[in-house]
């Protein structure tokens, strides 16, 4: 299946209009304008400290945004407690060290949230994380402790776990940035399976062949801003701005 | 020059083999650890000279030990002039040891199952395969012993129980169940009553402090310091105690969206209304109608070992819950909460243990009203447990910021609100950081129960110090008391930590 098979349709999933984040004194997020549309691959990528993290932290109120709006799904996004819950579990999201939960097994990991936050029994719960462990190629390891997979391995119990809310958006920090080279295939895999499903799905990442198979949209950050997006290859064959350019011509190493 | 073997292929595999055997014997183990080189020798020859010559002094100490004897003098006469225990004190004080020696000899029967219960009871807490049901036992135990060990009537501790799930139940209709409307008004009510008797008892305590700092007067340098002090609080206090009021009456009312503080202070005020107006007039009645009684004993009578093993288990079961309390606060977003905690923590820590002590015994008295007849042990508990929760929770405060950000963010990002991630993501890690320092806080504690022999308790220090030393008939007794005394106590606080270290391997999940 190529990317343009894959299904967009009009339903807005995210829409971020001007907004603007400080870390104290230092203007991290500046007058940031992106609308994502429902089933939409969009990678993120950027220089480091460019602000890439930050942006998809705010999706999901990981961190608070200061100026602008941000509606998810449906929601604006404000400092009030109840929708913050409501849009955290709609929205999952995979982090570069994993974060899994070293005291629990692998299967109580996937079913923690469900249990406690959709109130699912736990019978059944166990029964989703088998199906998206199967899912993710690791069901024979469902007892056992995080700290006993390897890193490949635990970013994609940490995938499951997310895809056990049955989130509607999936956010992606550098997931592949901590594995060895020979781990990365088998997330990105992972991941590509999952936008063929149609997941929406924006995923800050330096795999520029990922980007290429998978994204429909390639968004460059530069110092708080977006400073270029197009379709991939666009993109990549014929970026507009220099400072697209010149990080380009470091990460792919020309 | 040419050399073509530079490149290699390795085309069979390398069996794998066993490890070489260790080469053993105990003449090679003496070589190795004791006669490696001239000094390792020399230490080796001294150590094996102290070694040999205490065991001189000591084997026939014990040898020689007297177990049957009336007094010191007899002892002596039995041994001859040979050197020689005199275990006969233990024999013949054994009980008072044990139990103190006001406690009724026909009563020691109960603190025996009280003691085996609390083995049952703790059962379930320490070992995670024993069956859960038995957790609903250990949550009755408390009541159990304290009526087996105080006696009275089994009303009182069965209606402090009604009245701990009554409390538990107003904290849950007001948190949980009530709309938020009807939560403002009580907030609003609450918040009133707590504001005004917060000013109140201010009030009292300012005019208390005034009182208690003349009564030191100023003779000599350092009463004349507690004096400034005493003074420093009191005008402080007067000065505050109306904003105080006002600043903790309105953030309760403030909190009537979430409803986290309204419900708690809700229902702390109902658990104090009821046991001021309620329950004395109740438990009477029911008392008068079935009695259900058992030989009521003060809590003076208690002592010996006992009440060391009371004390240690009671502070400690109080002061993890209120040290992880303290440590969750201390890291607070809500100032108020925050500094409460910072506060607490901070002033326990700068004050000796012993000062505490002291303050139970005689000051306490002072904050309580006259007719409250505030249990001495009660006071000492109070102490202790304030004086480790605040250990503790510097300790759990080490474990709760050595976990990464990550586990913070991961369980915010699935959802969990505060609550379900600190109980099922935060603490189950913080708490197993935090075990050693625990243990380290709790068998601290455990031997510092003896210090309430200094405020005149008789625990099994105070035991030996007073009535058996002064005892004429075992003048001279000393090592074989305290002997006794280190015994017990090496017992328990080796078995905690041989508990600990299992309990840390057993919750080990990186490498099985
Ligand atoms: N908690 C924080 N406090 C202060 N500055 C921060 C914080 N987190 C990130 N920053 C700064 O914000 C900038 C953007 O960070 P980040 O979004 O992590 O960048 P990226 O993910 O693109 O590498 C960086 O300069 C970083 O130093
Ligand atoms: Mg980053």
């Amino acid at each position: 299946m190529t990317q343009a098979q894959m299904q967009v349709s009009d339903e807005v999933a995210i829409e971020i209009r001007g907004m603007n984040k400080w870390y104290g004194q230092f203007h991290v997020l500046r007058d940031i304008e992106l609308t994502v549309n429902r089933g939409e691959r969009i990678v993120i990528c950027g220089p480091s400290g460019s602000g890439k993290s930050t942006l998809i932290r705010c999706i999901n109120a990981l961190e608070e945004h200061q100026k602008g709006s941000i509606v998810v799904d449906g929601t604006q996004l404000t400092s009030d407690l109840k929708n913050i819950d409501t849009i955290r579990s709609e929205v999952g999201m995979c982090f570069q060290h994993f974060n899994l939960f070293p005291h629990l097994t692998i299967l109580e990991n996937c079913t923690l949230a469900p249990i406690w936050v959709r109130k699912i029994p736990k019978k059944e719960a166990e029964e989703t994380a088998m199906h998206f462990l199967e899912k993710v190629k690791i069901p024979d390891q469902a007892n056992k402790y995080p700290g006993q997979l390897s890193g490949g391995q635990q970013q994609r119990v940490a995938i499951a776990r997310s895809l056990c809310m049955r989130p509607r958006i999936m956010l992606f920090d550098e997931p592949t940035s901590a594995l060895d080279p020979e781990m990365i295939k088998e997330v990105l895999d992972t991941m590509i399976e999952l936008a063929e499903e149609g997941m929406t799905m924006l995923c800050v990442t330096h795999e520029m062949g990922f980007a290429r198979q998978v994204a429909n949209r390639v968004i460059f950050m530069d110092a708080g801003q977006i400073v270029e997006q197009n379709e991939p290859e666009a993109f990549f064959n014929n970026p507009q701005s220099d400072r697209t350019k010149l990080f380009l011509s470091q990460i792919l190493g020309h | 020059m040419t050399d073509t073997n530079v490149s290699f292929v390795r085309t069979e595999q390398i069996p794998p083999s066993p490890p070489p055997a260790a080469e053993a014997g105990i003449v090679k183990w003496m070589r190795e650890n004791l006669f490696s080189s001239i000094l390792n020798t020399v230490l080796t020859v001294i150590a094996a000279y102290v070694i040999i010559r205490l065991l001189m002094g000591i084997v026939p100490w014990f040898a020689n030990g007297v177990w049957e004897a009336g007094s010191m003098r007899e002892c002596r006469d039995i041994l001859a002039g040979a050197s020689g225990a005199c275990f006969a004190v233990l024999v013949d004080r054994w009980d008072h040891l044990l139990f103190g020696f006001k406690y009724p000899p026909e009563a020691y029967f109960r603190i025996v199952i009280a003691l085996v219960l609390l083995l049952v009871a703790a059962l379930p807490v320490l070992f995670q395969t024993v069956p859960r049901k038995l957790l609903l036992f250990t949550g009755l135990y408390p009541f159990i012993a304290y009526w087996l060990i105080w006696g009275g009537s089994l009303w009182t501790p069965l209606m402090l129980l009604a009245l701990f799930v009554l409390t538990a139940m107003v904290y849950r209709l007001i948190g949980e169940q009530i709309s938020t409307d009807m939560r403002k008004i009580a907030a609003a009510v609450v918040g009133l009553i707590a504001g005004v008797g917060l000013a109140y008892l201010l009030f009292i305590g300012a005019g208390e402090l005034g009182f208690i700092a003349n009564s030191i007067g100023t003779s000599g340098a350092l009463n004349t310091v507690a004096y400034g002090a005493f003074w420093l609080m009191s005008g402080f206090t007067y000065l505050f105690f109306i904003p105080m009021g006002i600043f903790v009456g309105y953030a309760i009312y403030n909190s009537y969206e979430g409803g986290g503080l309204v419900s708690v202070v809700t229902a702390l005020l109902f658990l104090y209304a009821a046991l001021t107006f309620v329950f004395g007039p109740v438990s009477d009645g029911l008392a008068s109608v079935v009695g259900l009684e058992l030989q009521a004993v003060a809590s003076r009578d208690l002592g010996g070992f006992v009440l060391n093993m009371i004390l240690g288990t009671v502070c400690v079961s109080l002061s993890i819950p209120l040290g992880i309390a303290l440590a969750l606060g201390r890291q607070s977003d809500m100032p108020l909460i925050k500094g409460v905690c910072v506060i607490f923590i901070e002033f326990i820590r700068g004050v000796p243990l012993i000062t505490l002590l002291f303050v139970a015994n005689v000051m306490l008295a002072y904050f309580m009203p006259p007719e409250s007849n505030f249990d001495l042990v009660l006071r000492v508990i109070i102490m202790i447990t304030a004086f480790s929760a605040a250990y503790i929770a510097e300790v759990i405060r080490g474990g709760l910021a050595a976990l990464p950000k990550g586990q913070y963010e991961a369980a915010d990002s699935l959802g969990l609100n505060y609550a379900q991630a600190t109980r099922l993501i935060i603490l189950p890690q913080a708490l197993k950081i935090s075990i050693p320092g625990i243990v380290n806080v709790a068998v601290g504690l455990f031997k510092d129960t003896t210090l309430v022999s200094i405020i005149s308790m008789f625990d099994l220090v105070g035991m030996i110090r007073g009535p058996i030393q002064n005892a004429t008939e075992w003048i001279g007794v000393y090592w074989e008391v305290y002997g006794f005394g280190a015994m017990l106590f090496f017992v328990v606080c080796y078995g905690i930590s041989q508990y600990s270290q299992w309990l840390e391997r057993q919750l080990q999940t990186d490498h099985h």
